[in-house]
C-alpha cells in the first residue's frame, strides 16, 4: 500500500460463475481526495463497491482500505466508513433526533457523543429548532444533505456516495458538492458514483469503468486532453460506447 | 390541434401536520405530435400530473383532456388512446418478455404483428431475450420492454415518467434517439426528466418546481430569456475561487458548472480585466473569465431564485 493512501486495490476481481463483474481492477485513492468512480449501467461499479465497503468478498486481488486488509479485517473496515445512497439512508418515520441516535448507537458513539453531533449538524445545515421533526416532513434536497451529514455521523476516514444527487434540484445539487468539497477538505475521502457529467469535471480525479475494466483514470482536465474532447461527458461517452455488455 | 389540455388542475395529498400541495394550478397545452419535456427535480409534481392525465387519479380542482376527451367523464376513451410507462418497473415480473407483450396487445385487442412496425426498432433489441422472465431483465432492457408495451396498441398520446432516471450518459442518448423516431411516427410525447441536459431535446419544456411551472418555452426560448450576462470563471483552485467569489460584493450568482464557475454580476457594466487582476493580488492564480452562453439549468436556478 502506498504512504499516504486511503484506498489501495491491485488486481482485484469478482466472479459469478462465468460472468467476470469485477476484472482485475486496480487503483489507488489518496486520503482527502475526492475519486469519481465513473461507468457504464453494468460495468461493475456497484460490485467493486460493495468488495471495497467489505459487503462482498473477492474472488481475487488485494485491496487495502482505511488501513484494514479486505479479506482479514472487514469489519474494521465497516467501521472506518461511511455510506449513503439515494434509494435509502434515513428512516422516513424517525425525527432527525432518532435517527441520529440510531446511526450513531450503531457505529458505538455515546450519547454525549451522538447529542454533541446532532447539535452540530443542526447548526451547520440551519435545521435548528428541527430536531423532532420526522424526517419524510422534509424537503427532498433537505433529506439528501442531511443523510450524508448523517453517514458521516462517526467521522469516518473514507465515506463512499452512491449516486447521492439523483432527481435533486439543481441549487440543491450544488450545495451538496459543497459539502463534498468541505468534507475533503478536512480529510475524509470522498468516493462518489454519478450520472452528472459535470459533477465528474468537480472530482479530483475520476476512473472509468467498462465491461468490468477501469478503461481510464486521472484528472477531468487530463482526461479531456487526453481524449482531444471538450468535457467528461464526450469522455465517458467515447469509452463507454465501446461496451459489449449492458445493464446490470 | 391540441393533443393534451390542463387548466388550472390543483392536487393535495395528506401528509403529517400539514397537507403538501403536489399541483398549484397547473394549466398548459401540448400539441399533437409533439414531444413535451416536463423538467423539475424529484416533488416537483411531475408524476402526480401523469396520474391525473393518465385517468388513474382525480384532480382536486381543474379540468383536462387527453386527445378531446375529458380525464373524468371520458376515462375510458383515453385508456384506449393513450401509452403510459411510469417511473417505477411495473409489468409482471414472472412473465415472460414475449408473454408480457401478448398479455398488453390482448388487453388492447391487437397483437405484435399488428404493430410491428412501430415497435421495431426497441422491440429487436429485446427479442433475443423474448423467453426471459421480465424479473430476470437487466434495467436497459427492462426499460425497452415497458416501452414495447406502452407502444402496442399504437397509443396516439404517450406518458413517459422519468424513463431515464438512473440510466448512463450513453443510454440516455439511445433512448432519445427512439423517441425522436417515434414522434416521427406520429405520436404526441409528455416525458418528465430530473436531467436538465436533456431539455434541449425538447421541441418545448415546462420547467416545474414544487408543484408549479415556472416557465413553459421552447428550450431555444427559454434560454433567451435569461436576464444576465453570464460568465464562465476558472481557476487554479476552483473550491477556493468558489468560496471567493461568493464573497465578492459584485457577485450576484456563482454556481459550479462542470470546469467552470458561472457566474453573474449585480451591475450590468463590470470591469472584467480589473475584476481579473484583484483576484489575481488574491493569490488565485490563472484565472480566466470569458462570456458563455447560459444552459438551461442557469435558467432553472434563476427562475428558483425568483
Amino acid at each position: 500500500m502506498k504512504e499516504g493512501s486511503s484506498i489501495s486495490v491491485s488486481k482485484l476481481t469478482k466472479r459469478f460463475g462465468n460472468f467476470v463483474a469485477v476484472d482485475a481492477i486496480s487503483f489507488d485513492v489518496k486520503e482527502g481526495e475526492i475519486f469519481g468512480f465513473l461507468g457504464a449501467n453494468g460495468a461493475g461499479k456497484t460490485t467493486a463497491m460493495r468488495m471495497l465497503c467489505g459487503l462482498s468478498m473477492p474472488t481475487s486481488g488485494e485491496a487495502v482500505v482505511a488501513g484494514y486488509d479486505l479479506y482479514k479485517q472487514s469489519e474494521k473496515i465497516k467501521k472506518s466508513i461511511g455510506y449513503m445512497s439515494q434509494k435509502f439512508s434515513l428512516y422516513e418515520d424517525l425525527t432527525i433526533r432518532e435517527n441520529n441516535r440510531f446511526y450513531g448507537g450503531i457505529y458505538g458513539l455515546s450519547d454525549k457523543q451522538i447529542n454533541e453531533k446532532t447539535e452540530f449538524m443542526l447548526h451547520h445545515l440551519h435545521l435548528e429548532g428541527q430536531a423532532s421533526t420526522l424526517v419524510k416532513e422534509l424537503p427532498l434536497g433537505w433529506k439528501q444533505k442531511l443523510s450524508f451529514s448523517v453517514s458521516m455521523i462517526h467521522d469516518p476516514k473514507i465515506v463512499f456516495l452512491d449516486e447521492p444527487t439523483g432527481g435533486v434540484d439543481p441549487v440543491t445539487r450544488r450545495e451538496f458538492w459543497t459539502m463534498i468539497y468541505e468534507a475533503a477538505n478536512r480529510g475524509t475521502t470522498v468516493f462518489v458514483t454519478t450520472h452528472y457529467m459535470d459533477e465528474a469535471e468537480y472530482c479530483d480525479r475520476v476512473s472509468i469503468m467498462v465491461d468490468g475494466k477501469i478503461e481510464a483514470m486521472d484528472t477531468p482536465s487530463a482526461l479531456t486532453q487526453q481524449f482531444k474532447v471538450q468535457g467528461m461527458g464526450d469522455v465517458f461517452v467515447q469509452l463507454a460506447r465501446k461496451a459489449k455488455r449492458s445493464d446490470n | 390541434m391540441k393533443s393534451i389540455q390542463v387548466d388550472r388542475v390543483y392536487k393535495s395529498f395528506k401528509s403529517g401536520k400539514s397537507p403538501v400541495e403536489a399541483l398549484k394550478d397547473i394549466t398548459f397545452n401540448v400539441e399533437a405530435g409533439e414531444l413535451f419535456g416536463l423538467i423539475g427535480p424529484d416533488g416537483a409534481g411531475k408524476t402526480t400530473l401523469f396520474r391525473i392525465l393518465t385517468t388513474l387519479m382525480l384532480a382536486d380542482k381543474g379540468e383536462a383532456w387527453v386527445d378531446g376527451y375529458h380525464v373524468v367523464s371520458d376515462y375510458e376513451q383515453i385508456r384506449k388512446r393513450v401509452g403510459y410507462m411510469p417511473g417505477r418497473f411495473s409489468l409482471y415480473q414472472d412473465l415472460t418478455v414475449e408473454e408480457n407483450l401478448s398479455f398488453f396487445a390482448t388487453l388492447f385487442n391487437t397483437s405484435l404483428e399488428e404493430n410491428y412496425e412501430l415497435v421495431k426498432d426497441i422491440y429487436v433489441q429485446i427479442e433475443p431475450f423474448k423467453k426471459r422472465r421480465a424479473g430476470a431483465l437487466s434495467g436497459g432492457m427492462k426499460q425497452k420492454l415497458a416501452l414495447s408495451c406502452a407502444l402496442i396498441h399504437r397509443p396516439s398520446v404517450l406518458f413517459l415518467d422519468e424513463p431515464t432516471t438512473g440510466v448512463d450518459a450513453v443510454s440516455r442518448q439511445e433512448f432519445w434517439q427512439l423517441l425522436r423516431g417515434l414522434q416521427k411516427q406520429g405520436i404526441t410525447i409528455l416525458v418528465s426528466t430530473p436531467y436538465m441536459d436533456e431539455a434541449s431535446l425538447c421541441d418545448r419544456v415546462a420547467l416545474m418546481q414544487n408543484g408549479s411551472i415556472m416557465k413553459i418555452d421552447s428550450p431555444a426560448g427559454v434560454i433567451s430569456q435569461f436576464q444576465k450576462p453570464l460568465w464562465a470563471v476558472q481557476g487554479d483552485n476552483m473550491y477556493r475561487l468558489m468560496l471567493e467569489l461568493r464573497d465578492d460584493s459584485r457577485v450576484d450568482t456563482c454556481y459550479p458548472f462542470g470546469q467552470h464557475h458561472h457566474v453573474t454580476f449585480k451591475e450590468s457594466t463590470i470591469d472584467i480585466e480589473s475584476f481579473k487582476q484583484e483576484f489575481k493580488d488574491k493569490g488565485v492564480s490563472s484565472i480566466s473569465i470569458d462570456r458563455t452562453e447560459p444552459t438551461i439549468e442557469d435558467c432553472f436556478m434563476e427562475l428558483m431564485n425568483q
